[in-house]
């Protein structure tokens, strides 16, 4: 019989290991697996890198895990959303990393992580800054820059619903970077509102199927990044 | 009769086209049934100005194409967001869809069009709308150079020149790039104009503007035949 779910975040993060690289889901908000990254702010882990697209806003949820010291460098696209202020302040004192990569390289680096691909040619971003140092071939008289796969140690996610196969469905925009972190990283842990036995879920309709995950955690009621800093909230 | 009768007029708060005025010029240009990502801020006002009778499909990178509008202030669902992460609504026949799948519709040319912001278009074409390389600045650039690089089309609304009346349009960007040789067209407050290979082209003037008003405030030769003034 397979199982894969655990009694709690807490045994979920439990391995964590300093140093780790930690592929978190979400964009902005959605997404956004609160309850895993503060499970994860508890369990103490540090020096880590962690790639998601966005940095978190107020004192909760990856801005509470970088205010708390554990980041050393970040993997991302937009690291200054409106009411984000703990990335931008540890950024300007030169205490955190940034490796900032264009939100389609961003989500294809990790599918080709996930996918076996060693690295890929892309016109994004030719004749930038963010080009600067990497390698630039011409197809079809275009300049395309190579662009590395990219994998983790642990991806944290949030489902709408999870069978105790692994398999999830998303909610809405939600969904975004989850589907590829889940498949680029060792350990894919996925914290869902509702989790079912398998052959519950209608399986021509599963997006992320069960191989890809390693955990389930039951959340039911996920808390939101905006209603937190609503409450004035701060973690921990 | 204004009861300011026998002062002297104020000038006008704007000459050309208000960015309601450019929003309504960007959807006269949109033909009915195109996929179209608009960009966060000004370029999201075009979707209230589309002429009846047309329909088009809104995309937005974070995962949705069929996006519909803002929901009632207080409502809406908190992970149904556009990439400004602002709460939207969808359309009926909307889909939603992972990161790869969503840049795989930017960078595969699916897209027929986006519109989007500028700091700098330079008579080349090159764009630079995500950073001003200031020291302190946090690099930010989201889904900026995939759009413009894979995106059929690539429509600039902008101001002509900055607050402090420098030129947008420019000969060469100085900010750090987007893309380069990316805008297919720009439309500012003062005039529409197209990118070619000879450089900037005058496509039409905004109501009441001269073509020498506009080329004064543009930073390279535009590049003028046929021109239509808007209005008349």
């Amino acid at each position: 019989m397979i199982d894969k779910r655990l009694a709690s975040v807490r045994e979920a993060v439990a391995d964590v290991f300093d140093g780790a690289t930690v592929m978190v889901g979400g964009f902005g908000e959605a997404g956004s697996p609160i309850e895993l990254i503060h499970a994860l702010i508890d369990q103490g882990a540090t020096d880590l890198v962690v790639v998601s697209n966005n940095t978190g806003t107020g004192l909760v949820g990856l801005a509470a895990l970088l205010r708390a010291g554990r980041v050393r460098k970040v993997i991302c696209s937009f690291p200054k959303t409106a009411g984000s202020t703990v990335f931008p302040d540890l950024y300007r004192a030169g205490k955190v990393e940034l490796e900032l990569v264009p939100q389609g390289t961003l989500a294809e680096r990790i599918r080709a992580g996930g996918a076996g691909i060693a690295a890929f040619y892309t016109p994004t971003a030719a004749g930038t800054p963010l080009a600067e140092g990497k390698e630039v071939r011409s197809f079809a008289g275009r300049e395309h820059v190579l662009e590395h796969g990219l994998r983790a140690d642990f991806t944290l996610i949030k489902g709408r619903v999870a069978d105790t196969h692994g398999n999830v469905l998303y909610h809405r925009t939600a969904r975004n970077f989850a589907p590829m972190m889940a498949t680029a990283s060792g350990c894919t842990i996925v914290q869902a509102a509702e989790v079912v036995q398998a052959g519950e879920l209608d399986a021509e309709s599963i997006v992320t199927p069960g191989i890809f995950v390693d955990r389930v955690v039951h959340v039911p009621q996920p808390a939101l990044e905006s209603a937190l800093n609503e409450a004035g909230a701060s973690y921990p | 009769m204004s009861a300011a009768h026998g002062m002297a007029s104020p000038a006008p708060a704007t000459i050309g086209w208000t960015r309601e005025g450019i929003a309504e010029r960007v959807a006269q240009d949109i033909p009915n049934g195109s996929y179209v990502n608009l960009g966060i801020g000004i370029p999201e006002l075009v979707a209230r100005y589309v002429p009846a009778g047309r329909t088009l499909v809104y995309h937005t990178e974070n995962g949705l194409l069929g996006m519909g509008p803002s929901p009632a202030p207080g409502t809406g669902d908190p992970e149904l967001i556009n990439a400004g992460k602002r709460r939207v609504t969808m359309m009926p026949g909307a889909a939603f869809f992972d990161q790869a799948t969503s840049f795989a519709m930017i960078r595969g040319g699916h897209l027929d069009l986006s519109v989007l912001g500028a700091l700098q278009v330079g008579a080349n074409g090159d764009l630079a709308n995500w950073s001003t390389g200031a020291d302190d600045a946090i690099p930010a650039v989201g889904g900026a150079m995939d759009l413009v690089a894979g995106v059929k089309r690539v429509f600039v609304m902008t101001t002509h020149v900055t607050k402090e009346g420098t030129p947008k349009l420019v000969g060469r960007c100085t900010y750090p790039l987007t893309g380069r040789g990316v805008v297919t067209r720009v439309y500012s407050d003062l005039a529409v104009i197209d990118v070619t290979p000879g450089g900037f082209r005058l496509v039409e003037l905004a109501p009441g503007i001269s073509f020498e008003f506009v080329q004064e405030r543009t930073g390279a030769p535009i590049l003028r035949d046929d021109t239509r003034q808007a209005g008349a």
